[in-house]
């Protein structure tokens, strides 16, 4: 079973799972499967050192002070953002924007790029496999400044419907924001096609990225998206951590989104000079020791390499969806054409809950829930789903025992 | 920590398998609904009250084993008690399934005792009362267990 996992030159997933401290927990008695890795991943032995080093010989204010330590904090809080530059591919580190995760990003562009000049009437478009978080900051618009939101359909298989999408592009559309791809089905969203169709009109694009920067590799000028936001810990990376990428005019042009200190140049109960980019985004003292754990986690990304790490993730889902279709009266939710990461399925007379508990018992840990997708789950007319999402560090033994652990449920059940 | 078996016992998946009492009174004396945001569960609980006292439950909802087996064993607990007497029963369960109160002389809500080993499952466990006791006491609102 394991022979494709070995096969992929130059990737190891013993020794990367040796990189994980955690992954040699035991729980309730049996070895750890953790299989919740959309909603947050594990974190490796570089990050964590990060972390420690910074607090322990590093920890200063940055941007202000004039003594060593703040000095040395400063330029390990810029070299990580050289460090995201470089992870998408940013022309400049001035693009990068640090948040507290992509939620916080998506709400930035909300705040200080959409909201500004906005009409009643003007649209955003959105599709419906969106996490909530790239819907609710639209619909807070919506009820203050009247903006309407447009929503693209999906098929059976969890797919964008693309000519549906097309036609809800109006000129009264001012953003599109497209997750890249779905929490909750795994599907990897045609953005590119979406891209052209918006350039065709010059319309801005943001992109959702928080499930795709650790499955897919990201160029955001080969992309040429306006902005793309993501989070941390989905990558390996400390939580209360994110990024907005966005393009330097944009920025530019845009209000701050909040005031405080880093993000002046200069105050009098007058008037407030703002800061450059990206500090004009940095309001207050940020999450320094977030930010070096980030770069570190990069590092780490990038040495093991993002082609590497899909090529085996998409060897277990294979494995994985093989195995769990096999269990009697499990159904996959989410059968795109193209998928990254995740396994949302239901197993027939079984509550997921239920599913989530009995599973935590074999030492499986796996979310059950709406996924912060409630939208998803009415489409595919479901409360609730299980969902397995990889890691580069699990195994086709894992997914194995999750399938073992899903006939022990339906055993319970059918009893 | 409880083996699973003490969590999902024959006569909770007896009930989730088969609920009692379940559908709605056309005319109730009074209804609440109840709703567990984190699982999606909903319930509805309709009662239909003789003086103090009540008659006649039945309650309509979606969810997990746990949520759906303590509404079939709660409708049938409290049908035909007193107000004072669901009410004292009601602090007995929630003592129970919140590890703070014991199992004993609770009869068939004994086997509600593993959920108190659950912490995130004791919403699950407690949502059908919660909405029953709603409904008692004639709140207007949606009940929610978040």
């Amino acid at each position: 079973m394991t022979t494709a996992v070995q096969s992929r030159p130059g990737f190891d997933v013993r020794k990367v799972r040796e990189d994980f401290p955690i992954l040699k927990t035991q729980v309730h008695g049996k070895p750890l499967v953790y299989l919740d890795n959309a909603a947050t991943t594990q974190k490796p032995r570089p990050v964590i050192d990060a972390i420690l080093r910074y607090y322990e010989g590093q920890n200063s204010n940055i941007h202000r002070g004039v003594h060593h330590l703040s000095e040395v904090a400063t330029r390990a809080y810029e070299t990580a953002r050289v460090k995201v530059q470089r992870f998408l591919n940013a022309a400049d580190p001035r693009e990068i924007i640090f948040t507290r995760g992509a939620t916080e990003s998506i709400n930035l562009v909300a705040h200080s790029f959409v909201r500004p000049g906005l009409k009643a009437g003007d649209e955003v478009l959105i599709t419906h496999m969106e996490h909530h978080s790239n819907i609710v900051p639209w619909q807070l618009l919506r009820d203050e400044k009247g903006l309407v939101l447009k929503v693209a359909p999906i098929d059976d298989r969890g797919d964008l419907i693309l000519e549906e999408f097309e036609k809800l592009i109006s000129p009264r559309t001012k953003l599109i924001a497209v997750t890249h791809v779905s929490n909750a089905l795994g599907t990897v969203v045609p953005v590119k096609k979406i891209i052209a169709m918006a350039r065709a009109r010059s319309i801005p694009v943001l992109l959702d990225g928080a499930q795709a920067v650790p499955h897919v590799a990201v160029d955001v000028r080969e992309l040429d998206c306006d902005f793309y936001a993501f989070s941390g810990h989905k990558l390996y990376c400390p939580t209360g951590i994110g990024v907005l990428y966005g393009k330097t005019a944009l920025l530019e042009a845009m209000p701050p989104y909040q005031g405080g200190g880093d993000m002046i140049l200069s105050v009098t109960f007058e008037k407030t000079k703002f800061n450059h980019l990206p500090y004009k985004f940095e309001a207050g003292t940020p999450h320094i020791e977030g930010v070096i754990g980030l770069g570190a986690g990069l590092d780490y990304v990038t040495s093991i390499g993002l082609g590497a790490i899909a090529a085996h993730e998409h060897d277990v889902l294979e494995h994985g969806t093989k195995v769990l279709t096999a269990v009697p009266g499990l159904r996959i939710i989410g059968t795109a054409r193209e998928k990254a990461g995740v396994l949302s399925f239901d197993l027939e007379g079984v509550h997921p809950h239920d599913i989530g508990t009995i599973l935590d018992q074999e030492g499986i840990a796996i979310r059950t829930g709406h996924h912060c997708a409630q939208p998803v789950m009415d489409r595919f007319n479901v409360p609730a789903t299980a969902r397995a999402s990889l890691a580069m560090y699990n195994t086709n033994e894992e997914l194995d025992a999750l399938a073992a652990g899903l006939r022990k449920v339906a055993e319970v059940f059918r009893a | 920590m409880h083996e699973l078996g003490d969590l999902y016992q024959e006569i909770i998946l007896d009930h989730y398998k088969k609920p009692r009492n379940a559908g709605l009174i056309e005319q109730p004396t009074c209804s609440a609904q109840g709703d567990n945001p984190l699982c999606g569960d909903k319930i509805a609980v309709t009662l239909k009250m003789k003086g103090d006292a009540v008659e006649d439950i039945r309650w309509k909802g979606a969810g997990c084993a746990i949520s759906t087996a303590s509404a079939s064993l709660m409708s049938e607990a409290i049908k035909g008690k007193s107000k004072a007497e669901i009410t004292a029963l009601f602090d007995r369960f929630h003592a129970m399934v919140t590890g703070k109160g014991p199992s004993e002389g609770l009869e068939k809500l004994e086997v509600f005792s593993g959920v108190s080993e659950y912490p995130v499952r004791v919403k699950c466990a407690s949502l059908a009362w919660h909405t029953m006791k709603a409904a008692l006491e004639g709140q207007k609102d949606v009940i929610s267990t978040e």
